[in-house]
């Protein structure tokens, strides 16, 4: 060490006097509740019967034999395994330890087979289809993550998630009507997100709104114009504007027959594997890249970012209007898959959704990610019980994507943070 | 590289910040400027730096005018800045700050961080910098921040290097090894400006001094001026620069507090075994580096704070676990070390402020309805008795300045009974006149029989208002030391270094 730092301050340590560990119990707790909730389930309306799991689709290139079990000992067996998981999780608590990841993701997996054997008695639950069809659900929730991702990272709310992910379904159905083509289509709602970002910036950047407002203001806008043009243009003449090309399912040779996996992920439309590649390009660029550097220094602290010579609006006018198209193509996913054709305010409310899936994947784009797809699987479950019968009033299970969402955000993220100017206008001087 | 600023005029609607301020910074030359705060120093140095564009005026750089647009023109010039609130993000790691803006890429705009990691290495070790590239900013303490900002700026091959008041958030020993890196900057050719408003700095290091006051150079000195001349220059007039107080009248053992530990939300231990009294009539003033638990320790007092164990009596009187209200009522005066966030509503009138902690019944308030006569009555004579200089009662207290906002507040804490008075940073960012009479009514407040708490990390302060100095350290108390404790060792206390032969 030389002369200039010579002095005993220790360099690398924040001058505290310690740390001690605080120990959240909501793991505990939630893990508690959850498992008398299967209790209360199988010993109050469990009813005698087999369950079935269907995990293959006939064309892998082996057979999975269907699991059948007996429904009441089954379900008796995960309340079991749940009492451990939240026994083991008390021990921790009271042993001051955090519950780890692993145990969250043993008691989820064993809460959920329960709660399914027991929902499913007397029925087929196909596994696959379950599963594919979240994937399904959740593409276009993780498009209009990603876009809320990169807007925050740049310091810049994005509310509007959901008037881009409308405005590109309602793009994608009428240019993909007019031209004939599904990539037009999704071109089309590419463009249509970046006018709805726009917007978003020329109030939240250049005139300082405030951008909770400005998003929310956005989304009734859009649905209000997309309605507007479906009863006036699109209704009118469905043959002609509203009745677009439709995305064919391409499955991948070798990787789309092996079991289980082949048949969820590689048996998608194309615009399935797009989503693949822009969570990887994503994560890639605002990681590993100069651009990505940039764009997460003017979220954090603009003052320093402009103190280098980066053009802090500018940054953040690309990184939205990029964040817009990644979004907008989320909606052509519904006129273009899901349903081939626009109908008013048919996202319902899926960009909301999408920006929980933003915080509750801490601002990640791959977290970010599997939260969507998480809210992608609450929301098919309601559709595939709802289909085989299940004794849950299909009322409830209606709300199901919704109270995920809500214990999800509320509940389970830690403390999680979010780019520090995140929501504040950037003014010079 | 020679650095000339020509006739620089700035102003901010009708506030004239520069008015014609002439420098020139030759290279392998030192120049502080030295003003008080509010002078206008930073704004010089933010045109310099092109964050803000001069109305009149021009920059020269070895002979040629140049216009700086932002920031980016200044660096490519070769001009670099320490700032005063550092320019780091703090969740980037230290290679990651040095490239943003200046980043060296591969394969389609992926980040080279080896490079800039065998960058901060290389400028680290050219000036016995101790910085790993890979720590993230935000867990290094404030001084290996700011060498983060020199590599920065040197990483750049800045020529002139201007850091801005670059002393306000270090120890004297931090303080001693900057110094010695601006000479070694100094040797190597760098024309360096140095911004302070401290008097020992100035002299230890400058080759050439410019003063400011009121946005105007007023004159020039040399680093052999005395003190009393260079404050003279800078404030205008005669300077009190000592604090004149009696020998203590000693009372009873007010404070007492015994083994604290504060411990925040996420379980991070602020203040760790800290015990100590003061007697009624007494000053302790706790000494030690920002964000070593003295911010805590205060909040701790006033029952700011959740998670406090251990013991704080006042006359007796157990205060942990009472609401701060209730804290207040007991007698309990605390000046803010922030008095824009927690002293004062910048949009409420002096008046308004004055009854801030008298809101809950007499004499202001009476059956849920303000007094507004008696308000403004106690408002003109706290005023008038404080030397708030405002247009009056009715100004809002955000458009005073510092040292007046700060009087406000002292006069609002000082007019109750008080059974202890807690100062955080009372002068911090207040001018030379206003600390003078700061520094009085806290010395008045004592002779009174007032036990007081100061906290500041500007040793000088410390040592003039003491009776005695708590020196804390990452939470902890280093040592309760007589006020005539030399300098040297109260530095080497506050890097934690207990002195021989001295118990805690």
């Amino acid at each position: 060490m030389s002369t200039t730092t010579a002095a005993s301050v220790p360099l690398d340590e924040t001058p505290l006097a310690g740390v001690t560990t605080v120990i959240d119990k909501k793991a505990p707790v939630l893990f508690g509740a959850l498992t008398i909730g299967l209790l209360l389930l199988v010993l109050l309306a469990g009813e005698s019967g087999d369950t079935t799991f269907r995990l293959a689709t006939g064309t892998d290139f082996f057979e999975i034999p269907e699991i059948t079990v007996p429904s009441i000992a089954t379900t008796w067996l995960m309340v079991a395994i749940c009492a451990l998981c939240t026994a083991w999780s008390v021990r921790l608590y009271l042993a001051r330890r955090r519950t780890p990841m692993w145990l969250v993701v043993v008691f989820a997996l064993m809460w959920m087979i329960g709660f399914l054997t027991w929902a499913a008695t007397g029925a087929t639950i196909p596994v696959v289809g379950l599963l594919a069809g979240s994937l399904a659900l959740a593409v276009p929730l993780v498009f209009g993550a990603l876009g809320g991702v990169l807007g925050e990272r740049a310091g810049v709310v994005n509310i509007a998630i959901d008037g881009q992910l409308l405005a590109g379904a309602f793009a994608a159905a009428l240019v993909g009507s007019i031209v004939g083509s599904t990539w037009a289509g999704v071109g089309a709602s590419m463009v249509a997100g970046m006018l709805v970002a726009l917007l978003l910036g020329l109030f939240a950047i250049n005139y300082f709104v405030d951008q909770v407002i400005v998003g929310v203001v956005l989304n009734v806008l859009v649905i209000g114009l997309t309605s507007f043009m479906f009863t006036q243009v699109l209704a009118p003449n469905a043959a002609d504007l509203n009745h677009p090309p439709r995305f064919e399912k391409i499955p991948i040779p070798v990787l789309g027959d092996i079991p289980l996996i082949g048949p969820i992920f590689f048996r998608q439309t194309a615009i399935v594997y797009v989503l693949y590649i822009t969570v990887a390009l994503v994560t890639w660029a605002l990681y590993r890249t100069k651009w990505g550097l940039r764009v997460r220094s003017v979220g954090e602290h603009p003052k320093a970012a402009d103190t280098v010579g980066i053009k802090v609006n500018a940054t953040r006018w690309r990184t939205i209007l990029l964040a817009g198209a990644i979004a907008g193509m989320g909606g052509a996913f519904y006129t273009l898959v899901s349903v081939p054709q626009f109908n008013r305010e048919m996202t319902g409310g899926a960009g909301y959704i999408a920006l929980a899936a933003v915080i509750f994947g801490q601002w990640d784009p791959i977290r970010a990610t599997l939260a969507a797809l998480l809210f992608g699987f609450a929301s098919n479950l309601q559709g595939v019980l709802s289909v085989i019968g299940s004794p849950v009033p299909s009322q409830f299970m209606l709300m199901l994507p919704y109270v995920v969402t809500i214990f999800a955000v509320a509940g389970l993220v830690g403390k999680s943070r979010a780019p520090a100017s995140v929501g504040i206008p950037y003014r010079k001087g | 590289m020679k650095l000339v600023l020509r006739d620089i005029t700035k102003r901010f609607g009708t506030l004239v910040a520069n008015d014609r301020i002439s420098l020139t910074v030759e290279p392998g030359e030192i120049h502080c400027l030295l003003g008080e705060n509010g002078a206008g120093k930073s704004t010089l140095m933010n045109v310099l730096y092109g964050l803000y564009q001069a109305d009149e005026g021009e920059i020269e750089l070895d002979g040629t005018v140049r216009n700086f647009s932002g920031p980016g023109d200044a660096i490519a010039a070769g001009i670099g800045m320490v700032h005063q609130h550092f320019m780091l993000i703090p969740v980037f790691t230290v290679a990651e700050n040095v490239m943003l803006g200046n980043e060296a890429t591969g394969f389609a705009g992926s980040l080279d961080l080896d490079a800039a990691r065998e960058r901060v290495r290389e400028i680290s070790a050219r000036f016995g910098f101790d910085v790993n590239p890979d720590a993230v900013v935000e867990d290094l303490p404030v001084g290996v921040q700011q060498r983060v900002e020199i590599i920065k700026a040197l990483s750049r091959d800045a020529q002139v290097l201007v850091l801005d008041e670059p002393t306000a958030v270090l120890t004297p020993q931090e303080t001693d090894e900057l110094m010695q890196i601006m000479r070694q900057l100094k040797e190597s050719g760098k024309a360096i400006v140095f911004i302070t408003h401290k008097l020992r700095e100035v002299r230890e290091v400058a080759d050439k001094i410019t003063v400011i006051r009121l946005g105007k150079v007023v004159g020039e000195a040399s680093p052999t001026a005395s003190n009393a001349d260079l404050a003279a220059l800078m404030v205008g007039r005669p300077v009190e620069l000592t604090v004149h107080k009696n020998p203590p009248k000693l009372g009873s053992d007010s404070l007492v507090v015994d083994n604290l530990r504060v411990v925040d939300d996420l379980g991070r231990v602020h203040v760790d075994q800290v015990s100590f009294t003061i007697k009624a009539g007494e000053i302790l003033a706790v000494a030690g580096v920002q964000g070593n638990g003295q911010t805590e320790l205060t909040e701790a007092l006033l029952g700011l704070e959740d998670h406090v164990t251990g013991s704080i009596k006042l006359n007796g009187q157990e205060l942990i676990g009472r609401s701060v209200r209730n804290i207040l009522e007991s007698g309990v005066g605390f000046i803010p070390e922030d008095r824009q966030i927690e002293g004062l509503v910048g949009d409420f009138t002096i008046a308004e402020n004055l009854m801030l902690n008298r809101s809950h019944g007499e004499p202001f308030v009476k059956r849920g309805s303000l007094q507004l006569d008696k308000l403004h009555a106690f408002a003109h004579e706290k005023v008038k008795e404080y030397d708030v200089r405002a247009p009056g009662i009715t100004t809002l207290a955000g458009q005073l300045s510092g040292g007046n906002q700060q009087k406000v507040v002292v006069a609002r804490e000082l007019s109750r009974d008080l059974e202890l008075l807690v100062a955080a940073q009372p002068t911090r960012g207040v001018d030379v006149g206003s600390i003078e009479f700061i520094h009085k009514q806290i010395v008045a407040g004592r002779d009174a029989g007032v036990p007081v708490l100061v906290v500041s990390t500007e040793l000088d302060e410390v040592v003039a208002l003491a009776d005695r100095i708590m020196v804390l350290y990452r939470g902890q108390v280093v040592g309760i030391v007589p006020s005539d404790t030399p300098r040297e060792v109260l530095g080497l206390m506050m890097t934690g270094e207990r002195p021989e032969g001295m118990t805690a």
